[in-house]
Order: C-alpha cells, then sequence, then structure tokens
C-alpha cells in the first residue's frame, strides 16, 4: 500500500471514530433508547428507596434462602464484565490485533456491569449505611473485618477490579480524547476532551513509558479476572452446603463468566456497529471472533455441567439428592432452562453464515445471558432452599421488588453504556492505526 | 518567577519512517530531540534510545508492597483481638491469600500508573507545542520531530540540522517571555 492510501486512511479512522459524539449518527434511536434505560434507572431509585425504607422483607429472600435475587445477580453481572477485561488484556497479550475495534466497549461494558454488581451486596445488607464496616480502618472502637471469614474477600476482589478495570479503561482512552480533543470545534467539547486528555501530546517517551504500563496492567488483569470469579465462587465451595461444596467451582465459574460476557459483547456489538454506522471498523471478522470465542467457552462451560453432575452423583448422598432434585425438584426449570438456553442456541455458531449475522448472533447472545442467568438461580436457590432439617426448608419465589430492582439495573447499565457510546471514542482508533500502519489494512 | 519554557523547532513529517531516521540522527548530534505520533510507532524506541524501567520496576514495588501490607493486615487484627474459632488458627494463611493477591494487584496497578505519569510529567494540560499551527495533526496522521532550544543551543544551527532531515515544515513555539 502507498504512503498516500495510508496516511488518509489514518485520517479517515480519526474522522470516523472522534467525529461520533459531535456529530453523533442517530440521535433519535439513541434519545429512544436512552429514555427506555431512564425509565429503568427510575424503577431502580424507587427499588432501593422501598428497600431502604421497609428492608429486605419485601423481596423474597427466607431462612435459608438469605441471598436469593440480590447474590445471583451480583454474581451474573460481575461475570459479564469478566469478558471486557478478558478481550482486552488476555488478547492484547496475545497479540490478536482484532481485539482492537472491541476493546473500548467491551472495557465500558465491564465498567458499567461491575459497577452494577458491586452495588447489589450493598443494597442486600440489611443495614446498608453500615457498609463501610467492610473496609479495614482504625476506628475508636478497634473493630477489625474478620479477615478468617470468606465474606471479607468480595469487599477487596470488587472494589480492586473496579479500580483496575477503570484504570485501564481510561489510561487506554487518554490518547483518544486527545484526538478528540485536537478535531473539536466547539468550545464545550474542547474543555471536555481537553480536560480529561490530560494534556496528552503524542510524545514518544510518553508512549513508550505509557505502552510499558499498559502492557503490564494488561498482564495482571487477567489473573486478576480469574482471582474475582474464583472468589465468588470460592464463597459457594467453601461452605458446607450439597451442590456447592466442589473444587469444581473456581474454574467453572471463570470459564461460565467469560461465556456470559462474551454473549454481551457480541451483542453490544451488534448495538454499536448498528447505532453508530461503523460496519467498515466492527467488521463480520470481529463478529465471527466473539461468536467462536461465545462458542468455545459454552462448550467449556457445558462440560463444567457434565463434570459437576458426574461428580455428584459419584459422590452419593445429600450431593446426589441436591443434583437429582434439580433435575425433577420444584426449580426444575431454572435448571433445564438454563441447559436449554446457554446450549442449544450456540451450537448454530459452528456456522460461519450464522456468527457473522447480526441478528442470530444478537439473539443467542440474549439467548446466553438469560441461560446463565438461570443457572445463578439454579445454583444459588435449589443448594438453600433445602437445608439440613424438615423446619427449615423454605421454598423462594422473587417477587415484584425483586424483579423491579433487577430490572433498574438492567436500566443503569444501559444508561450508562449509552452516555459512554455518545460521548466518549467507542473505538481505540489509535490501535487501530497502529495495526493498519504494520499490517497494511484496517 | 516561574522556570521559562525553553523554545521548540517543530518539523512536520509525512510518514514514520523519515521522522524515526531524522530523531535518531538529531539525537546522534547531541539535540534534545522529542518525537510525536498518532499512534505507537514501530521503532521509536531504539530512535529515541530509550531505556526507561522505572515504570516496569514501579509496578513490582508496589506489588510488593501491596502483598505484604494486604497479608499484615490480614495477621494484625487477628493477633491483637483473638477469636478462637473451634480452634481454628488465628493466622489463616490460605484463607489470607485472597486479599493478599488483590492488594498486591490494586498496590502495583496504581503505583505503576502513578508513576507513569508522574514520569510523563502528566497531567499538563498546556504546552507551548500545542501552539504549532499544524501540531493538532500529531494526534491524526503527522509525525512531528520537535528540537528543544536548551540554553546556549544556536537556534540557526538547530533550524539547519533540522532541515537537513527533509521535513515538509519547521515552525518555532515557546521561549518567550510571558506576558
Amino acid at each position: 500500500m502507498s504512503d498516500r492510501t495510508r496516511d488518509s486512511n489514518y485520517h479517515r479512522i480519526t474522522g470516523e471514530v472522534v467525529s461520533i459524539p459531535p456529530k453523533f449518527p442517530a440521535p433519535i434511536t439513541w434519545a429512544i433508547l436512552f429514555g427506555f434505560s431512564m425509565i429503568g434507572v427510575g424503577l431502580l431509585i424507587l427499588s432501593v428507596i422501598m428497600v431502604f425504607t421497609r428492608g429486605v422483607e419485601i423481596w423474597g429472600n427466607n431462612i435459608p434462602v438469605a441471598w436469593g435475587f440480590p447474590i445471583a445477580n451480583y454474581i451474573w453481572w460481575i461475570a459479564i464484565g469478566h469478558a471486557g477485561t478478558l478481550i482486552s488484556a488476555m488478547l492484547l497479550m496475545m497479540n490478536e490485533n482484532w481485539r482492537n475495534t472491541t476493546n473500548r466497549f467491551a472495557e465500558a461494558m465491564t465498567l458499567f456491569a461491575v459497577t452494577c454488581g458491586g452495588l447489589y451486596p450493598i443494597v442486600h445488607l440489611g443495614r446498608p449505611w453500615f457498609f463501610y464496616w467492610m473496609a479495614p480502618y482504625f476506628s475508636t472502637m478497634t473493630v477489625w473485618p474478620q479477615f478468617r471469614s470468606p465474606l471479607t474477600w468480595d469487599f477487596f476482589a470488587v472494589l480492586t477490579y473496579l479500580t483496575v478495570s477503570l484504570i485501564f479503561w481510561y489510561i487506554g482512552l487518554v490518547p483518544d480524547l486527545a484526538a478528540a480533543r485536537d478535531r473539536a470545534t466547539k468550545r464545550r467539547w474542547q474543555v471536555f476532551f481537553g480536560l480529561f486528555a490530560l494534556g496528552w501530546r503524542g510524545s514518544g517517551t510518553h508512549w513508550l513509558r505509557w505502552r510499558q504500563a499498559y502492557v503490564i496492567t494488561a498482564a495482571i488483569a487477567v489473573p486478576l479476572v480469574v482471582s474475582v470469579h474464583s472468589e465468588i465462587s470460592m464463597l459457594f465451595a467453601a461452605g458446607p452446603i450439597p451442590g456447592w461444596t466442589s473444587t469444581i467451582f473456581p474454574p467453572y465459574f471463570v470459564l461460565g463468566a467469560a461465556f456470559s460476557g462474551f454473549a454481551v459483547v457480541t451483542m453490544l456489538a451488534v448495538v454499536v456497529r448498528s447505532l453508530l454506522r461503523l460496519k467498515d471498523l466492527v467488521t463480520e471478522r470481529h463478529l465471527d471472533m466473539l461468536g467462536r470465542l461465545t462458542l468455545a467457552c459454552g462448550l467449556m462451560t457445558a462440560f463444567g455441567y457434565v463434570a459437576e453432575t458426574y461428580t455428584s452423583l459419584y459422590a452419593g448422598s445429600y450431593e446426589a439428592q441436591t443434583v437429582m432434585d434439580r433435575f425433577t425438584g420444584p426449580y426444575w426449570w431454572s435448571f433445564w432452562g438454563a441447559v436449554v438456553f446457554n446450549f442449544v442456541p450456540i451450537q448454530l455458531l459452528w456456522w460461519r453464515k450464522i456468527r457473522v449475522a447480526p441478528v442470530f448472533t444478537f439473539l443467542i447472545g440474549l439467548s446466553v445471558a438469560v441461560g446463565m442467568w438461570m443457572e445463578r438461580y439454579m445454583l444459588l436457590v435449589t443448594s438453600l432452599y433445602r437445608d439440613w432439617l424438615e423446619s427449615s426448608v423454605n421454598a423462594f419465589q422473587g417477587t415484584f421488588w425483586d424483579w423491579a430492582l433487577f430490572i433498574g439495573f438492567i436500566g443503569l447499565f444501559c444508561a450508562g453504556f449509552l452516555l459512554f457510546v455518545r460521548f466518549l471514542p467507542v473505538i481505540a482508533q489509535f490501535e487501530v492505526k497502529e495495526q493498519v500502519a504494520e499490517e497494511g489494512h484496517a | 518567577m516561574p522556570k521559562l519554557e525553553p523554545a521548540f523547532l517543530v518539523g512536520e513529517f509525512p510518514n514514520p519512517e523519515p521522522m524515526l531516521a531524522a530523531t535518531r540522527t538529531l539525537r546522534e548530534e547531541g539535540w534534545k530531540v522529542e518525537l510525536y505520533t498518532p499512534f505507537p510507532v514501530k521503532g521509536m524506541k531504539e530512535a529515541l534510545g530509550f531505556t526507561g524501567r522505572t515504570v516496569p520496576h514501579a509496578f513490582v514495588i508496589g506489588g510488593i508492597v501491596g502483598a505484604v501490607g494486604g497479608f499484615l493486615m490480614q495477621v494484625y487484627p487477628n493477633i491483637v483481638y483473638p477469636l478462637d474459632i473451634g480452634g481454628r488458627p488465628m493466622v489463616a494463611v490460605p484463607a489470607f491469600m485472597m486479599i493478599t493477591f488483590e492488594l498486591l494487584v490494586l498496590c502495583s496497578v496504581l503505583t505503576g500508573i502513578a508513576t507513569m505519569f508522574a514520569k510523563n510529567r502528566l497531567p499538563r494540560l498546556h504546552h507551548p507545542l500545542f501552539d504549532a499551527t499544524r501540531f493538532h495533526l500529531a494526534s491524526d496522521n503527522r509525525f512531528f520531530v520537535s528540537l528543544a532550544l536548551v540554553d546556549g543551543a544556536d537556534e540557526a544551527k538547530a533550524r539547519s540540522a533540522l532541515e537537513r532531515q527533509g521535513p515538509s515544515s519547521i515552525e518555532k513555539v515557546g521561549g518567550e517571555v510571558p506576558e
């Protein structure tokens, strides 16, 4: 390729990405979607006010199912977040350049998903105004968190994960904010991008230090993802509860997390490329690769189901009873729903034609998101509702406020993501240019 | 009285390769040289002769401090306020590893990123280079080389040294006494 075409390619990429916020291509569609999301946010605020004034009694939570919706949803959200980090960090380490058009919005997805997930346990606390008791600090009463309890792990895992995801996303964004600042013509955009670009000027030495920091953060972020979701799985596995106390949980949870996350990234990729008319940057190849990742993680998760069932049946006794109860008990729909929604539609992803068809990949992604939600529900409820004594068997059912809070958080996620799409560069344009320079094509 | 910024001569190049060659030559001639690109260009490390390891070291040091501090943080309350729970050990090392690892990661990343910004002298919202008329293209599709006229540097000599590298334009920015 000649220097001239390469040069104009760079210019085209900058223009295509950074001109999105000032000249948004689909303002009406965006406004409609944002309106719906804000209805969700309203519902969220209402649900939180309700639970803060009337307490957790308005939910279906009972004893023994004290965790209920909030913890199942907490896991679901955090799991979705993990795919953003994996796409971004793992593929960066592996030099898979196709990540460059997907990593930015995948990381944004991580941020909003982890925010939703992280808020859930706080709302779930009976006395949420004491949430800071989880933090270790020198209080006048010298009271400390009990570090020998697994419940302190959550606080540090989520806090670290949220902070590291935010930093990783932001330092990747800084050079693009600088590009947007230099292109902006209106004063308010210049000030907005100018402030957040921190005065980045593309200096060679800056780039080199930036690269060192970015790659090392990515290298740490991958084991961080594994540790965070292993931690969440061990909250289950560390307890002597049939259906939970299993060494298979950490890898099974991490793979399931990646699976649901890739499914949601695919859905967002479909939305972003059609909403922002970015079909020449987020191409069929990207949908193809995301489809393959979803399929691979789905099959590994399916293997986790098989292995879990096998070990439980082999163990016999209470473990086998719980598994049989999952198959045929009152919550059979959540088990078989998880199996069907998770593993049947993804079989279509074996065909390339399906993988590159946006409508199909979106629907398959949605099915996986639903399926993985059912899995968390099943794992939580079926293991808890039948306690050791007959007297402590108590069926669980989500109430209106359970669902309202859940839908509210989905609204918060969508609103956050839409704001990101509206105001920030959704694609790492400098990384796409780097790829053009090295490979000769985007 | 604030310290005066040096003046800069900024040369523009349409392509990365001549920009890298110019950087290398000018650096070897002893000028204080820096390059500006829209994306990290292969070979700029060699061209600039960059050997800095401060940022990676900061990550390591932050990680060690975080891990040790995180572990001791969990040991301390269990020693000063011992609670016997079924005779389990006060210092439960396997249970403490989770938070130790999380704090390793957290401190490592915070230290590393902070060091990166500090070494780069960022955030700094304005810089004399932004006054160059075409410098906004440094984030689009043009490649720039700057020569800092640090005290005693002869501007005419610097200009001819930069001209020999064949930039498409040269501009002088900064260096004036602020009004």
